[in-house]
Order: structure tokens, then sequence, then C-alpha cells
């Protein structure tokens, strides 16, 4: 169902591999030329990613490769020779105080010029996407642009009409803003525009420091979400002990460092790294954690490595892109994403090895009990392992809970509890905070809410609040009845993956990955049930 | 008073997070018990009165569960059944919540049918935030029809408890062809007006899910005819009610 979405036979390929051999690569890329489902710009991009393919994968040791060739590790299948960082925050506060050079833009003026700056900038902005994926915290950007001459029935005149240039000119609902904790105008005046337009396109979050944000400001958030899926909560707290002030969520739930961010993500499957655990009795739980988990917390850290170097030492990102030149972005205030996956399914086959096959994460404390030992090793592994280029984070790689793509089948997104499973909000909250504190660079738990919620935006407030005194670092809800379904952290609108299925094409980018998701797992089928997710789609 | 008359109470059940019970998210307890008989009750189990230690509950009980969800809401709700007929119980969880230095911050509401004495309101109004008030119909011929009781005491509630400053809304549920009637839901409105006329209105129109059934059946009120009542009562002249049609 999924593979018509991907024209490549990516699926049953070893990724790593030398290269593509010419046969197979002149195939793949007729397919996608004559791939009748996908628009120009969307062959470009495929075929440039397609292309990387036909050089040699950065060198890792054989059990690496074997790892990685299994999929016990992953590498987001982000090409061979990476020549962009995954996440880039260029600092747009500095960029429209100093102007662009390479883009031959000087400082804007006033709104009018900024807005347009910003889209000028917007798509000149790479990512493993090719969109970028932070477009600024933007009450902060337009803030010296926004005085009292500028009504609010203007204001939201020229934000709608800039609204609707960055779903048009930026498709892809990785695109993401942020705003807060203070309460401004422009955050009011783009819910507004966010209600009144209903896009896909950007994704937001709304930072929210409980002793700063007033109520009504994350009740007008809440009324957003009722109607777009859109904004998503952060801990603004808990984040800047993390990165400092200056930090933003970006794509799905990756809080990274402004000017700075991530090079690369590399996950690790610790359902897969499960059931490779061998030696049972009493003390395979210890022995999972003191040996199996090591054993591939540092393949996943050797392949990391590999492809910061190559993004760094062989390709120069840092040395020739404009953004570093021109000092909106600094390598020191990046470092690369070390993502986890599976961890239920770890959890419930480390509880049947140890005997307790009915001990489930999310509903058995010894289970949740476990689910936190074993993050928390993992945190201990990856905060020992030094990492090159990577002093954002103090020279190791962040912690992330990752939450899926769309290929995953059989394996929890991130620490979450499966879908079908979760218990009740309550319980559901309380089993997945205590693991918040361990992921700087994101952590995503979907909560549904049914449409009763919508009479009471101030319940919402109320859970919003108080999963962040309970220590959640992010928090996500979806109305049932909404028009917009969440995938990791993304939203497509029903009606366009319907449309995929009816006629093959669609002009978000993200549709047709959401589109292989939908149809493997069946989301918006499910009833009161938490979203499964995906982030890149192989090219 | 002094503190709690008695520590336990008759309990159907808890609810932890409800977000239709009152301002906010919060932990609704459903008290065992009920002095109405309503055709439309969608919890006749809650009805009869519990004897002996069936049901019973310890208000130390109620905190634990309290406690846990205490983050996460603005307050309490206790329904039921019907909440007054255990009102020294209520005061007592009520004391017990607002004497707490973790729970002191949460609001303690009752939803009521209002039918209990004046009394009832004076004991609890000391250690309550608000009261939500079924008002099943103004005419007391057909309050009785739908409920098995008058409807004075529950008239006479909503004056007071307005006066008292702690009503916080009153429901209005409509049954098709029973208690929908325009002219009735005029007066009704006037009368409400006459009380507050800001006063917070909930138009419920009642489902069959969970009611017990009934020959005749009870009919469901059409979107129509709800969007109608709830215009109808807007329309009330000199009020300016707040109101929330369901």
């Amino acid at each position: 169902m999924a593979a018509d979405l991907r024209p490549y036979g990516v699926l049953d390929m070893c990724p790593y591999r030398e290269g593509v051999e010419m046969n197979e690569f002149e195939t793949r890329a007729a397919a996608l030329v004559q791939d009748g489902t996908l628009g120009y710009d969307q062959k470009l991009r495929r075929l440039a990613a397609l292309a990387t393919e036909a050089l040699p994968y950065p060198a890792v040791s054989e059990a690496c490769a074997e790892a990685l060739s299994k999929r016990v590790i992953c590498d987001m299948y982000e090409g061979h020779a990476p020549y962009t960082a995954r996440y880039i925050l260029p600092d747009y506060e500095k960029a429209v105080r100093q102007g662009l050079h390479y883009l031959e833009m000087a400082p804007p003026q006033n709104l009018d010029d900024a807005l347009a700056f910003l889209l000028i900038m917007y798509v000149n902005v790479p990512s493993v996407t090719t969109y970028p994926v932070y477009l600024g915290d933007l009450d902060k950007v337009l803030a010296p642009f926004v005085n009292d001459s500028i009504s609010d029935a203007e204001l939201d005149s020229k934000l709608r009409r800039f609204w609707i240039s960055i779903d048009r000119m930026v498709p892809d609902a990785f695109a993401h803003l942020d705003l807060g904790p203070h309460d401004s105008r422009i955050t009011r005046s783009i819910f507004r525009v966010e209600r009144s337009l209903r896009q896909a396109v950007p994704n937001i979050t709304l930072k929210v420091d409980p002793a700063i944000t007033p109520d009504d400001l994350i009740e007008d958030g809440v009324r957003t979400v009722f109607e777009t899926g859109k904004p998503h909560f952060v801990n603004h707290p808990m984040m800047v002990g993390d990165h400092g002030e200056q930090y933003a969520a970006v794509s799905c739930y990756n809080s990274l460092k402004i000017g700075g961010g991530a090079h690369t993500l590399v996950r690790m499957n610790l359902k897969e790294v499960a059931l490779r655990h061998q030696g049972g009795g009493a003390t395979t739980i210890e022995h999972f954690l003191d040996a199996t988990l090591p054993h591939y917390v540092e393949l996943t850290a050797e392949l990391t490595e590999a492809r910061i170097r190559s993004l760094v030492e062989e390709q120069k990102f840092y040395e020739t892109h404009w953004l570093a030149v021109e000092g909106l972005i600094d390598i020191n205030r990046f470092s690369a994403m070390f993502g986890i996956f599976g961890l239920a399914d770890c959890v419930n086959l480390l509880m049947a090895y140890a005997g307790l096959p009915d001990a489930r994460y999310g509903h058995d404390a010894d289970a949740n009990a476990l689910s936190i030992r074993v993050v928390q090793r993992v945190a201990e592994l990856v905060a020992a392992r030094p990492m090159p280029y990577c002093e954002g984070g103090n020279g190791r790689c962040y912690l992330h809970s990752q939450s899926g793509i769309d290929l995953d089948d059989n394996v929890t997104a991130g620490t979450r509890i499966p879908v079908g499973e979760e218990p009740g909000m309550l319980e559901h909250i309380t089993t997945c905070a205590p693991h918040h504190h361990l992921f700087a660079s994101g952590v995503s738990d979907i909560f549904h809410v049914d449409e009763t919620a919508l009479r009471n935006p101030q319940a919402m407030v109320d859970i919003i609040r108080g999963g962040f005194a309970s220590g959640m670092r992010d928090f996500t809800f979806n109305l049932d009845s909404n028009e917009f379904i969440r995938i990791t952290g993304y939203l497509v609108r029903k009606s366009d993956i319907a449309g995929i299925a009816a006629t093959g094409s669609a002009r978000h980018s993200s549709d047709h990955l959401a589109a292989g998701s939908e149809a493997s797992y069946h989301l918006t089928e499910r009833a009161v049930k938490r979203v499964r997710a995906h982030e890149l789609s192989p090219k | 008073m002094t503190g709690p008359l008695t520590d336990t109470g008759f309990v159907a059940g808890t609810i932890t997070f409800s977000v239709v019970d009152g301002p906010g998210n919060r932990f609704a307890i459903f008290l065992q018990g009920c002095n109405f008989d309503c055709v439309v009750c969608h919890n006749p189990q809650t009805i009869p009165h519990a004897e002996g230690t069936h049901f019973l509950t310890t208000i130390d009980d109620l905190l634990v569960k309290i406690r846990k969800a205490a983050p996460f809401i603005s307050g309490i709700t206790v329904s039921g059944g019907e909440a007054t007929q255990q009102a020294e119980f209520v005061h007592a969880i009520f004391s017990a919540v607002k004497a707490d230095p973790q729970l002191g911050r949460l609001t303690c509401f009752v939803d009521s049918n209002g039918a209990c004495p004046q009394s009832t309101w004076e004991l609890l109004a000391p250690v309550m935030d608000g009261a939500m008030i079924d008002l099943k119909c103004l005419d007391p011929e057909i309050h009785r029809s739908m409920t098995a009781q008058p409807n004075d005491e529950v008239l006479a509630s909503i004056r007071l408890l307005h006066t008292l400053g702690i009503l916080y809304e009153v429901r209005l549920l409509l049954l098709a062809g029973v208690n929908d009637d325009p002219a009735l839901l005029r007066r009704t409105g006037e009368w409400l007006a006459e009380v507050d006329p800001h006063m917070r209105l909930k138009v419920i129109g009642f489902r069959a899910h969970g009611a017990r059934p009934h020959d005749p059946p009870l009919v469901e009120p059409s979107a129509d005819q709800r969007e109608a009542a709830a215009t109808l009562l807007a329309a009330t002249p000199g009020a300016d009610f707040d109101i929330c049609l369901i």
C-alpha cells in the first residue's frame, strides 16, 4: 500500500552499502521521473536524495553496519553523504537586526519588510527534508516591527497573507515556529489567523512558563488546538534548564538551541535490542542493562559519529554554508540527537523474559519502574560517550524519544504506551512524566480528548499545568473530532490523506508520509487513541 | 462548624478527570442515593439509598485519590445520586479539602437537584464555592411527572444560592414534548431572569442512552428543537443569560 508512494524499492534494500548498482540506480531514477503522483518539485528533491546513494556510506565497523542493515539502529534514511545538518535553527532575531549578506537583504524597517525578509530567508534554509524545520520565535522576531500604529485588524490581515505564503512556499508540516512564554499581540493574532485558515503548515509550539504564561493565553492556545490541532505545549523552565533561554521546539518535538541545531539523528530500536538479548533467568534484566544495552548504544554512537564527521569534515557544511559564514548558526551550538523508540515493547519483552508476561508498560508498577531504569541507563551511557563537534550538548548527544517513521511496523513510537493500551489520562501522564526530564531534545506523548472538552477549555489548561508540574517536558493533545491528525508531531488534514488515496498526489510533502502511516496503522480509525508517527520517509 | 460531622458516606463512584462537572478539570464524586426518581436519569443505579457497608467510603479514601489528581484539577465536584442527601458527609469532604495544605486551592462544587431544605445550604455555604442546580421544570405538575417530587424546594434553593453568591449555574434539561413548550420556556426564562438576569444556563437535550425504558418512550429533542429552546431563553426580556447548549 505504501509502496506506491516511494517509487524506489527502498523497503527491500539494505541501506548500508558501498553505493547503488548503476542499473538499479537507473531503474529507480526512471521510476521517479515517470511517477505521475509526484509534482515537479517533489521529484527534484527526491532525485537529489537518490543521487547521494551513488556515494559510499561513511565508514563504520562491521558490527555497526550489521546493526544498521538489520535496522536495530537507524539513520533515518538521511542519505549516504550528509551535506546539510538535519535540524537547523537560524537566529532570526539576529538576522533581522543585521540583514543578510548572501541574500542581499538589508535589515527590515517595518512589518511588511520583515515578513518578506523572513519568507525569502525560509526558502534558503536547508534541512534533510529540504524545507526549513524552524521558522523562528515569531512573537520575538516580529516584536520590533509591531507597535501601536498597527491595529489588530491590520496585523491579522498581514499575518494571514504571510501564513498562506508559508503554507504554499514551504509545503511541509515539519516547518515549525515557536511562541511564548510571554503573552503578546502577535501571538494572539497568530492564533486568530490559525483558527480562521486551518492549515496544516506551519506547526506551532507555545512555550509555557507556569509563573509567566497567563491561563488566558494557554486557553487561547487550547481553543486553537480545538480548531487546528496546534499548538504543541512545552515546559519552558525545563527547556531553559537544558538549553538556556535561546532554544526552540522544531520539526516534531525536537528541542534544540537557537543559532544551532542537530547535525543528525540516529535512533536505536529498543524492541530489536531486547529481541537480541541473550541470557535469561534471574539476572536477565541486569545483564540487559550492563551488557546488551551498552553494546547497541555504542553502535548507535559509532554511526552518529561517522555521520557527523562526514558532514563536518568531508562536506565541510559549517565552513561553507552562508548561515554559518554570517554567524546565524554556530557549530558550537550544535549537537546530534540520540533517539530511542520501542521502549514499551522492550520493557514488555524483558518482563516476559523474567517470567512476568502480564506485567505491561503503562499498567504494571514493576514494568513502569523497569522502563525508567532502561531510559536512565541509556541516558547514562549517552552522557558517558564523548561525541565530536557536539559542544551544544557539552560534547555529548542529546537524548530524544523518537516518535517513529512511516515504515515502522509492530514497534511502539518513542517511549509511548502502545496505541490501544493506554490507561486513563492521569495514569498515562504519571507513567510517562518520569521519563521526560531525560530527553533534552524532546519526547512526545499525544493525548486524545473527546469533544466534551470543547465546552471547557479551562480543563485542558488544568491538565497542561498539572502535566508540567508533574515533570512533563512536552504536552500535545488532539481533539477526536478534529479535521487534523497529528502523525509524529506534524499535522495533516484527514481530507488531504483521503485525497492521496483517491488521486495519488498531494501538495504537501508530509502528506505522502502521513498517507503511509495511515495506510499502515489506520490512525484515523482509532477512537480516543494517540497517533503513531514517523519523521522522514526514505527519500 | 468546628469539624467533620461524619467521616464516612455512601459513594457510588469517582471520576478522576471530569470536564463536564463544573469549571475546569475536576475530580467528581458520585454519592449513592437520591430523593428524586427522574424518568430521564442516566445513572438510575445511583438512585436507591445505600445501607450497611456497601458503598461505604471514608474521607481518607477520597483524599488519597484527590491528592493524586490535585496537580491536574481546578477542584472537586460532589454529584450523585443526590449530594445534599448526605450533606454532613459533603461538608466533611469539603472541610477536609480546604484544611489540607496541598488541596486548599481546589474549589468545591455541588451538583444537585436542589430539593433540600434551606438549612442544608446554610450548612454547606461556608465550605463550598459553587452549586450547579438542575431545574427539571418550572411547572410543578410537569415537574412531579418527571421526578415524582414537587419543585418548590428546587426554586427556593436557586433563589437562596444566588443570594448567597454561590449559584454557579442552572441546568435545564429538555425532554421533547414534555417540558419544552415555548410558553413554558418563556415563563422559565422570566422566572430565572428575575433571580439573576446574568445567570449561567446550561441547556441540555435529553439523551436516551443510559436512561431506563419508559412507556411511552421518552423523546430526544432534535438539534433544531434544542436550538429553538436556547434561542427562546436568550430572548427573555431584560435578561442577558450566559447560555451553553448541549
